[in-house]
């Protein structure tokens, strides 16, 4: 078995027309060629490459990590002598991981990394959470390397980035007891020792995911007298300090258990400051956020593709009055209704992969030379786009696991509540994906801004003028209708000026957005597919987003400012 | 110091996952039907040798392979996975060997790489399950074997000390170099492919290969001379034609028979933990399970 190679869903998005523009932009037209024997030639051999590793990233995933994730839900890591020690499993899936090499899958060549885009990149943690989406979140944690390579001074990015690349894991510590959804509450405090050179941190940070991980990238506030988020900096610290750094307990959970969550206690350990002080929360934190949000949707996604799985596969064995379940119209139509939104998920979380794969590219290519001014309108534009999708992905793609990961449950009846199936475990595993980095509720607001200033609308009109096939003329009619009614909506709601009024609303419209965009999106793949990969899922999303438009249409129309004081609780 | 590994390593028809065509008429079987694989146990051996070979310094382990065109991609998966490079023996002068011919063959080909410390293989390929090939390399050069081996606890340039796996215990012995050692299925898995090396070694070819492949990557080939799999013909190794081949091979099949299974054998046992346990040692001793 083999996770890429049987899921020809994901190798399609490799074939996307915006793949070569990626790869140009992140291989710097092959100007490694001759300084690595593994590096790409041009744009064929860059995707061959891409599609290799993913393979064997697809085969341990198959292999190794998800016949471990049943033991590893089980028996979880545990705390001795204040370190994390993983389950038996967990270390396993770690080390082939290592072995083969795969860690480190976006960094630059020079230190050590494949120098992959992000597509390729959030293919593995799909492939990776399908199999085990507890584990996704350490495989996922590499992206704290991105913020170093990004914002690091060269001899930190020389002393760590090759070790992750090697398989030292990583961890982002953020989150402190009083500081969770508002970061900047943030009072883990960082002193500076003119003596030595270095940063000394003091403090405690909660709900660390891998948080006993061999590098550390922690928000502490430098800026002695402070209390907002400019008083904060980004700090890296090395386990080599580990007996500074205390575990002081792992959280029982209800999901993704084989993910240690970490309380700890910083007792004057030593950090390198990472960037410039004071920009901690509002420049690296937003993009490592942003980058985790994107891993999230990944993580999402591949738990829909395992809720899917399980589903079909008990619909088409379990035979009852006669016949095979799937044969039920209320049995299929779930299924297929778990499809459209796994279909629905993926479609935006790689067209929201390609934004980031461009615009970060030319931050990249940014920090070597000046932009051409074409080079920064162009950069500007696809940032825009990715800030705009990846609030919508990350609600999305997080909600739809939970609804698939229950309904899978449904499909298997009784037998579902039961530990024998691995549907039980998607469920719980996915509970998580709504709430961390960033709960549904603040997608939204981070979303809304994109609907109020027309730029949803503006990529939904672009998306109508691309060629679909012309059997899909009647879908397009529809998804014209569903605009129109998503502007009127916007249109209401901006005119009565009333910010409480707009946040209440705001959800609904952001979904009125992501429906029409998710379905835009399926057309155009569907369109360009000839496998007939997406063509089903096309059709059923659009039935499904009609309605859900339509309900949020009507809400809004009749909906006005005074009735919103009826929800208002004490 | 330098010390040479050899691997001998087969591609064989995955007859694990046997379909409904998996034979043809004649009781032959019908490769076309069955995926191509790395036979199992020589990918035990493959990481025993890759072992040894980041224990000993200036260590290097190429792979011989016997058979038609395709089978460099053996050569090609040992290279994704740590070997240095490989040889590939081919030509329809080989064809219908059996373990006789083939033992030969390879003999031949191992006697033209020059100083060989150590070769390892699997215990026997899945498709003809002799466990002869192995054993009759070491005779045909004249090297003391080790068969059955688990693991290899030590190894200087004279010696080596292996871990074997027998029916009722392990056993561990001592042999000097140069040697012949089969690997057993118990020992440690491969490695999984390595992504740099698959990235560096994914355009690795034989000639004929090169050839089908077109002219595109002259520049590249000639640039990297790693990416060349060497392949052999007959005439690149001295041999007695009588001994290879069909000519080469007394092995005949005089018939092949399906075995289908008519009845169900079954046993009653009460539940105590006596005949429950008595089942498994009977089970276990005919080698139903285990």
């Amino acid at each position: 078995m083999n996770f890429f190679n049987d899921n020809p869903a994901i190798k399609f998005q490799l074939s996307h027309p915006l793949m070569p523009k990626i790869v140009a932009l992140k291989e710097r037209n092959f100007a490694d060629k001759d300084k690595f024997d593994y590096a790409s030639r041009d744009f064929e051999d860059a995707i061959d490459s891409y599609e290799k590793v993913l393979e064997i990233i697809g085969g341990i995933c198959a292999d190794v990590i998800a016949p471990n994730a049943e033991s590893v839900d089980h028996d979880g890591p545990q705390v001795e002598n204040s370190r994390v020690i993983y389950a038996r499993g967990t270390q396993e899936n770690h080390d082939a991981l290592t072995q083969a090499g795969v860690y480190g899958i976006t960094l630059p060549r020079q230190y050590g990394g494949l120098n992959f885009p992000m597509v390729a990149y959030v293919m593995s943690g799909e492939m990776v959470s399908r199999a085990d989406a507890g584990f996704a979140n350490i495989w996922g944690l590499q992206d704290c390397a991105e913020t170093i390579a990004e914002f690091a001074s060269d001899e930190i990015k020389s002393e760590y980035l090759p070790r992750v690349c090697e398989g030292a894991t990583c961890s982002m510590d953020l989150t402190e007891p009083d500081a969770g959804s508002d970061l900047q509450a943030v009072q883990l405090k960082a002193t500076y020792n003119e003596a030595d050179g270095m940063w000394y941190l003091n403090g405690v940070k909660r709900f660390i995911t891998n948080g006993d991980a061999q590098i550390k990238l922690v928000l502490a506030r430098s800026e002695d007298g402070t209390t907002d988020g400019r008083g904060l900096s980004y700090f890296v610290a090395d386990n080599k300090h580990d007996h500074t750094v205390l575990v002081r307990r792992i959280e029982n959970k209800l999901g993704i258990k084989g993910s240690p969550t970490c309380e700890l206690v910083f007792n004057n350990t030593p950090a390198q400051l990472v960037g410039t002080r004071r920009m901690g929360l509002i420049k690296y934190v937003m993009s490592l956020m942003n980058g985790a949000r994107l891993g999230i949707g990944a993580q999402s996604t591949g738990l829909s593709e395992a809720a899917y799985n399980e589903a079909l596969n008990y619909a088409r064995d379990r035979r009852q009055f006669g016949k095979a379940i799937i044969e039920f119209p209320a049995v299929y139509e779930m299924i297929s209704i778990i499809k459209a939104k796994l279909d629905a998920s993926r479609a935006l979380l790689y067209e929201t992969t390609r934004f980031v794969d461009v615009y970060k590219a030319y931050e990249a290519i940014e920090a070597e030379r000046k932009l051409t001014p074409e080079e920064k309108a162009d950069f500007k534009e696809y940032l825009k786009l990715a800030d705009a999708l990846t609030p919508m992905l990350k609600m999305f793609s997080s909600e739809y696991a939970n609804q698939n990961a229950y309904d899978s449950i449904q499909v298997h009846g009784g037998s579902g509540f039961m530990k024998d199936y691995a549907c039980e475990r998607h469920f719980r595993d996915a509970r998580i994906m709504t709430i961390y980095e960033g709960t549904s509720q603040l997608q939204v607001v981070a979303a809304i801004r994109h609907v109020t200033t027309g730029n949803y609308l503006k990529m939904i009109r672009d998306y109508d003028a691309q060629t679909i096939k012309p059997e899909f003329t009647s879908f397009r009619k529809r998804l014209q209708i569903m605009t129109n009614l998503y502007a009127n909506a916007v249109a209401r709601v901006n005119e009565i000026k009333n910010q409480e009024y707009l946040d209440f609303q705001a959800r609904r419209l952001v979904e009125m957005a992501g429906h029409i965009i998710m379905s835009y999106l399926l057309l155009i793949d569907a369109s360009r597919d000839t496998d007939d990969l997406y063509r089903k899922s096309a059709e059923v999303y659009l039935n499904f987003g009609e309605v859900e438009v339509r309900r949020h249409a009507a809400f809004i129309k009749t909906f006005e400012v005074d009735n919103v004081d009826v929800y208002k609780v004490q | 110091m330098s010390f040479n590994i050899i691997v001998l390593a087969k591609q064989v028809p995955d007859t694990r996952n046997v379909g409904k065509d998996a034979m043809k008429a004649d009781g032959t079987v019908n490769r076309a039907a069955l995926a191509a694989i790395y036979n199992p146990e020589d990918l035990n051996a493959l990481e025993q040798a890759l072992r040894l070979k980041s224990k000993i310094e200036g260590a290097t382990v190429y792979v011989l392979t016997m058979g038609p065109a395709r089978a460099a991609e053996i050569i090609r998966e040992s290279m994704y996975r740590g070997a240095d490079g490989g040889y590939l023996l081919s030509g329809r002068e080989f064809a219908g060997s059996d373990t006789l011919a083939t033992s030969y063959a390879l003999a031949c080909a191992i006697r033209k790489l020059g100083k060989v410390d150590l070769i390892v293989c699997g215990r026997q390929a899945i498709d003809g399950d002799t466990a002869q090939v192995g054993p009759q390399v070491a005779e045909k050069l004249g090297f003391p074997q080790i068969t059955y081996a688990e693991e290899i606890l030590e190894c200087t340039d004279k010696s080596i000390t292996i871990k074997r796996r027998l029916e009722r215990g392990v056993e561990v012995v001592k042999g000097s170099l140069p040697m012949v050692v089969t690997v057993n299925g118990s020992a440690p898995e491969c490695r999984p492919r390595h992504a740099k090396l698959t990235l560096k070694y994914k355009k690795a070819a034989t000639l004929s290969e090169k050839q089908d492949a077109g002219a595109d990557y002259t520049d590249l080939y000639n640039a990297h001379p790693y990416l060349t799999i060497t392949e052999w013909g007959v005439s690149d190794i001295e041999h007695d034609i009588q001994w290879l081949g069909l000519s080469g091979s007394p092995t005949k099949v005089k018939q092949i028979e399906n075995v289908v299974f008519t009845a169900k054998e079954s046993k009653r046992l009460t539940a105590s933990d006596v005949e429950i346990e008595d089942m498994m040692i009977e089970l276990i001793a005919n080698h139903t399970i285990g």
